[in-house]
């Protein structure tokens, strides 16, 4: 059984540049799948082609089956029922994610209340949604707008958010990249145990291998929108086939090489 | 030896504003040991770093140059000044003007110190483009015709074109691939052994601190909790707050055990 099955994918810009050529991938539930790569390497247009968020004028070819749905081609009625419940996404920068007008807490309860909840039910739900990632003082954090709370905190709210609905798949891009480094791994370890306990399927784009490789299991390799090589995540840093992966692998060991040179370990 | 840079027990807080947004630092840079500031956002490196370049002034204390207090009406010092200390910023898109093609850039320095005439400014330019890496035809193109790394690359042509001794950088290479990332660290610590220069850097990544800087200045909330010998600071964190910086860089897993 998979979750997401993507056949073929190519996007094109209206203008017929081809941004991401041929793609395929899947995923199984639990399934935790890095996509890696540099800027203009596609993973963001991918991750965004799954929940038929490609920006205008761009056009999807080929299939992307989520959870059963078709959604190259889909109306946006079907992508509505499919969005949330079946996949949902967390983006780099939590900011613009979240509407700086409304309180955490109407936010997060906009999908469950699209979900049927009402009342004094949907207020639970919503408090048991920013506990679940770990945020201290839920109330006052459903009462704050956006502006008042921290990266960090603005990042779970986001993650309370798309998990809400528990979905099958989780789209992660570049989650953790605008943050600070001790608020990335805190992140990054209650993203991991989120999914964990509930068995879901995880889409991680990053351009960091080491961030992937803490949340992952299996990575792909994007370059020029088209795969490189795919395969386990050890396998991928410490046994590179491909040339660019090699070249990939071996800038950040470097860089990884001289911290530990200096700090002796 | 007198220290290039120097901070004096210096603070500085936003008019209005009671709380500091630096506290009582105190610094030097001397010459051949590039400094790193490190620590999180707002903890105020950035501010240290307008400091240091005299873009902001202190509430209180004293910044030095050679020994000389940055005084911004002492026009004779602050000639020395400018020529001695260059600084690179963050982002390659936004520093460099886009109706100006690299050769103009790249001599400003010299045009505005008054070292070169836009005449006599062209082999001087295209030494500096040759030492950063870049083609000699790169002077007749525009910004927008190069990529990120190579833009990065004509910002440290242009702060290294007059030959300064300190260069201040603002997370030189965060916005830049991982691949390109490695080829400017490189570039610079090039730049470090064959031209003597001094680098003063702000960034959050401690493996770009470990390549390029002697020692390394941990701030937190305006102070620095913690500044020596890079390898000291990373290797045997004495401040709880650094021993918390260096735990959560994220690592390469290794072989399978």
């Amino acid at each position: 059984m998979t979750i997401l099955d993507i056949r073929d994918l190519t996007i094109r810009t209206a203008g017929g540049r081809v941004l991401v050529d041929g793609l395929s991938l899947s995923l199984a539930p639990g399934q935790r799948l890095g996509l890696i790569g540099e800027s203009g390497s596609g993973k963001s247009l991918t991750s965004l082609a799954v929940l038929g968020l490609l920006p205008e004028g761009m056009a999807a070819s080929g299939s992307v089956e989520l959870a059963g749905t078709q959604v190259v081609g889909a109306s946006e009625r079907r992508l509505a029922k499919v969005r949330g419940r079946d996949a949902a996404i967390v983006f780099q920068e939590p900011l613009t994610a979240l509407d700086p007008l409304m309180r955490a807490g109407r936010q997060i309860a906009e999908p469950l209340r699209r979900r049927g909840l009402s009342g004094t039910e949907l207020r639970r739900a919503v408090l048991a949604a920013l506990e679940r990632v770990l945020l201290p003082e839920p109330e006052r954090i459903a009462r704050a707008f956006p502006h008042e709370m921290s990266g960090g905190q603005r990042q779970r709210v986001a993650l309370a958010m798309a998990l809400a609905c528990e979905p099958k798949l989780l789209i992660a891009d570049e989650p953790t990249t605008a943050l600070d480094v001790t608020v990335q791994a805190e992140l990054l370890d209650l993203l991991d145990a989120l999914v964990r306990e509930r068995e879901m399927a995880v889409l991680f784009v990053s351009h960091d291998l080491a961030v992937v490789a803490k949340v992952a299991d299996r990575v792909l390799v994007l370059k020029d929108g088209r795969a490189v090589e795919e395969g386990d995540v050890r396998d991928i840093v410490t046994a590179p086939r491909e040339p660019y992966t090699r070249a990939l692998v071996a800038s950040a060991r470097q860089l990884e090489s001289a911290l530990d040179r200096r700090s002796g370990r | 030896m007198t220290p290039v840079l120097e901070l004096d027990r210096v603070s500085f807080a936003y008019r209005g504003s009671a709380a500091p947004v630096v506290e009582d630092v105190s610094l030097t840079v001397a010459d051949g040991q590039s400094l790193a500031l490190v620590g999180e956002s707002g903890a105020g490196k950035t501010t240290l770093l307008r400091l240091l370049l005299g873009l902001t002034r202190p509430t209180s204390g004293t910044v030095r140059f050679g020994g000389d207090e940055l005084r911004l009406g002492d026009r004779e010092l602050m000639r020395r000044f400018r020529r001695g200390v260059q600084c690179v910023f963050q982002d390659p898109y936004s520093s460099l003007d886009p109706r100006r093609r690299i050769g103009s850039i790249v001599a400003e320095p010299l045009r505005s110190l008054g070292l070169e005439t836009r005449h006599t400014a062209g082999p001087r330019v295209a030494a500096a483009l040759e030492r950063v890496g870049l083609p000699a035809d790169a002077a007749e193109r525009y910004p927008h015709e190069f990529s990120g790394g190579q833009r990065q690359r004509v910002a440290i042509a242009r702060a290294t074109v007059c030959e300064p001794r300190v260069l201040l950088a603002d997370e030189p290479v965060s916005a830049l691939d991982v691949t390109t990332r490695v080829a400017v660290v490189e570039l610079l610590n090039e730049l470090k052994r064959e031209q003597g220069l001094t680098l003063v850097m702000v960034s959050h990544d401690l493996s770009v601190v470990a390549s390029l800087c002697e020692r390394t200045a941990v701030l937190e909330n305006g102070r620095v909790v913690e500044e020596g010998d890079t390898a000291r600071v990373l290797g045997a964190p004495a401040h709880p707050y650094t021993t918390r910086l260096v735990e959560s860089v994220p690592r390469l897993p290794g072989p399978r055990d």
